[in-house]
């Protein structure tokens, strides 16, 4: 008797345990957005709004314009989602719905492997051979551009987005695809009008995730888009050095001394971009979910 | 134009479309193996870098690694699986359980360099572990936690109920027939889930940047509190900060980084088919 009531407290404490673990991310979640806050929201006290919101980031001068480093995130991401997505929607296509199986014994594990490759290898890759490529063919005076950084950032977000827009054809009804042939439809046309329409909103939340992933990017960024903190305006500010949001804070956050104006930008630069990473995931969630509320079919 | 030859360049583009992705992944690898090779050596992975990292090898950012790693696992494993347990075989869907995996989301998708921010707020100054083993550990960790509980929680879901409904009716609890029966069941995928989630942190520079990584300091960290050189920190501050870096070195460290990655990678893939075609059910 006594030993089962051991068990049975073992068992509490240990379902116990289980339960804090569960509800852990929420803390987490949590802790990181209030640290970011209680070192990040003094800029805002300190700064004025006109200063945060010019045009101009030279910290030395007391100037934290953050537009330009906005600006500069949003051009390389637009640039790599504009990119990747026609890729990698062709090549979830392709392995979902055309390949050959040996072709698709050697895609998946490919793309798996890009996933794989940490972010400072391709950094290094694309300074040292993509630079160079882009400055040649070009004729630019400088290979490390908004647009090198880009073609970049484009391959990072490919396994994203193959991936999830892979689950979205996957959750399209065979019946669809049997329907569509049946009535005397190729395989082309069942494809392109049944089943991509079908999965559409799979295929926006691909690109949701895709560019994500692409805001929030580090170091490949830094060491490939030539870290200039110019507001990219006109259209060849894509062949001319830029400046992201991210590069920025991984820049210069080690030489800046604790608790001045300068580091509490840089947290303050952090707060903007949880809250940005935090709606497009949101986004992307909410589509998740309510295609969960109503079943398998959209 | 009829409709079968509209197919016919339809599939065309769509293969040339997975050629464009596959091939600049085949130039990356080869690019680094080809270049890389003629510096690896035993002295290359086992010396301490000379010469401000001009010369000599390339230790300290290799071990600094493997403890990053370990400390990594040791704090994102049980949290990790437990998380997974209760999302998989306790939580009903609540409010509370929608909260915990929009938090999971939330988590998988804050920028690296975020994680990094946080991890110099809380740990490196607020508790002030400074810049540290523990310090960097614990950042990754968290990092890493989205993708270990979101593969573990696959893995447990995968096993079928009645496994769990006979455990019951063979007088088991609940957390007996977990144990006992579901979690062995679902070792594979789990293992598989925590080597993809650490081969994550193996290769993260932005959120060591300002937690634990160490310029160039040629000697081994004495304890949990010190700092410590790490690989892929290595290779940014000798690609961009060092002028006039002898290029094998660097091709040779992105090499040697690109092989752990990689071959944690196959690993993985082994483990997870390996027990796919063993499996009974």
């Amino acid at each position: 008797m006594s030993d089962s009531k051991k068990t049975h407290w073992g068992e509490f404490v240990v379902e116990a345990g289980i339960r804090v673990m569960g509800f852990s991310t929420i803390g987490f979640v949590l802790l990181i957005f209030s640290f970011l806050l209680r070192e990040g929201v003094p800029v805002f006290l300190k700064v004025s709004p006109a200063n945060f919101l010019g045009v101009r980031w030279y910290p030395t001068f007391g100037l934290f314009g953050m537009l330009p480093l906005i600006l500069g995130s949003m051009l390389v991401t637009v640039v790599a989602v504009t990119i990747a997505l026609p890729l990698g929607v062709a090549t979830a296509v392709f392995v979902r719905e055309v390949a050959p199986n040996w072709a698709r014994e050697i895609l998946k594990p490919m793309i798996e492997v890009l996933a794989g490759i940490p972010s400072v290898v391709l950094g290094f890759f694309g300074m040292t051979i993509v630079a160079p490529m882009v400055r040649e063919t070009l004729g630019v005076p400088t290979g490390l551009t908004a647009f090198a950084g880009a073609l970049i950032l484009a391959y990072m977000s490919l396994p994203t987005i193959i991936s999830v827009a892979e689950d979205a054809l996957d959750a399209v009804p065979n019946s669809y695809r049997d329907a569509a042939l049946a009535m005397g439809a190729t395989q082309w046309q069942t494809i392109w009008r049944v089943v991509v329409p079908a999965a559409r909103s799979g295929i926006v939340t691909a690109v949701m995730l895709g560019m994500g992933r692409a805001i929030g990017e580090t170091m490949a960024v830094m060491m490939v888009t030539g870290n200039a903190a110019r507001m990219p305006l006109s259209l060849n500010a894509l062949f001319r050095p830029v400046r992201t949001m991210t590069a920025t804070i991984a820049a210069e956050m080690g030489e800046v001394a604790r608790g001045s104006v300068h580091y509490h930008a840089l947290f303050g630069i952090g707060i903007a971009l949880f809250v940005l990473t935090f709606l497009v995931n949101l986004t992307a969630a909410r589509v998740i979910f309510t295609k969960r509320r109503k079943g398998g079919l959209r | 134009m009829n409709r079968y030859q509209v197919q016919r360049i339809g599939f065309a583009a769509l293969s040339l479309a997975a050629l464009i992705v596959v091939l600049p992944i085949l130039m990356v690898i080869a690019s680094i193996v080809l270049r890389g090779i003629r510096a690896i050596g035993w002295e290359f992975l086992t010396a301490m870098p000379r010469e401000g990292m001009k010369a000599g090898g390339i230790f300290p950012a290799v071990v600094g690694t493997l403890l990053l790693t370990l400390g990594t696992a040791v704090v994102c494993i049980p949290i990790g699986v437990g998380g997974a347990i209760y999302l998989a075989e306790y939580a009903r869907d609540t409010w509370w359980t929608r909260a915990i995996r929009l938090a999971i989301v939330n988590l998988a998708g804050i920028p690296s360099i975020v994680y990094g921010l946080f991890g110099l707020g809380l740990f490196v100054l607020f508790l002030q572990f400074g810049t540290s083993l523990v310090a960097g550990s614990l950042t990754l960790a968290i990092m890493t936690l989205p993708v270990i509980i979101s593969t573990a929680e696959g893995a447990l879901r995968a096993v079928p109920t009645e496994f769990r409904t006979v455990s019951y009716s063979l007088g088991g609890t609940r957390w007996q027939g977990i144990r006992r029966i579901v979690l062995p069941q679902a070792l594979p995928g789990i293992i598989t889930g925590v080597i993809l989630g650490l081969l994550r942190a193996v290769g993260e520079t932005a959120p060591i940047l300002f937690t634990v990584a160490a310029f160039y300091l040629p000697r081994l960290p004495h304890s949990l509190f010190d700092q410590t050189m790490a690989l892929p920190y290595h290779l940014y501050v000798i690609s961009t900060q060092v002028p006039g870096m002898p290029e094998h070195i660097q091709y040779g460290t992105a090499l040697v980084l690109l092989a752990v990655v990689l071959s944690m990678n196959l690993v993985a893939t082994v483990i997870r088919s390996y027990f796919r075609r063993r499996r009974q059910w």
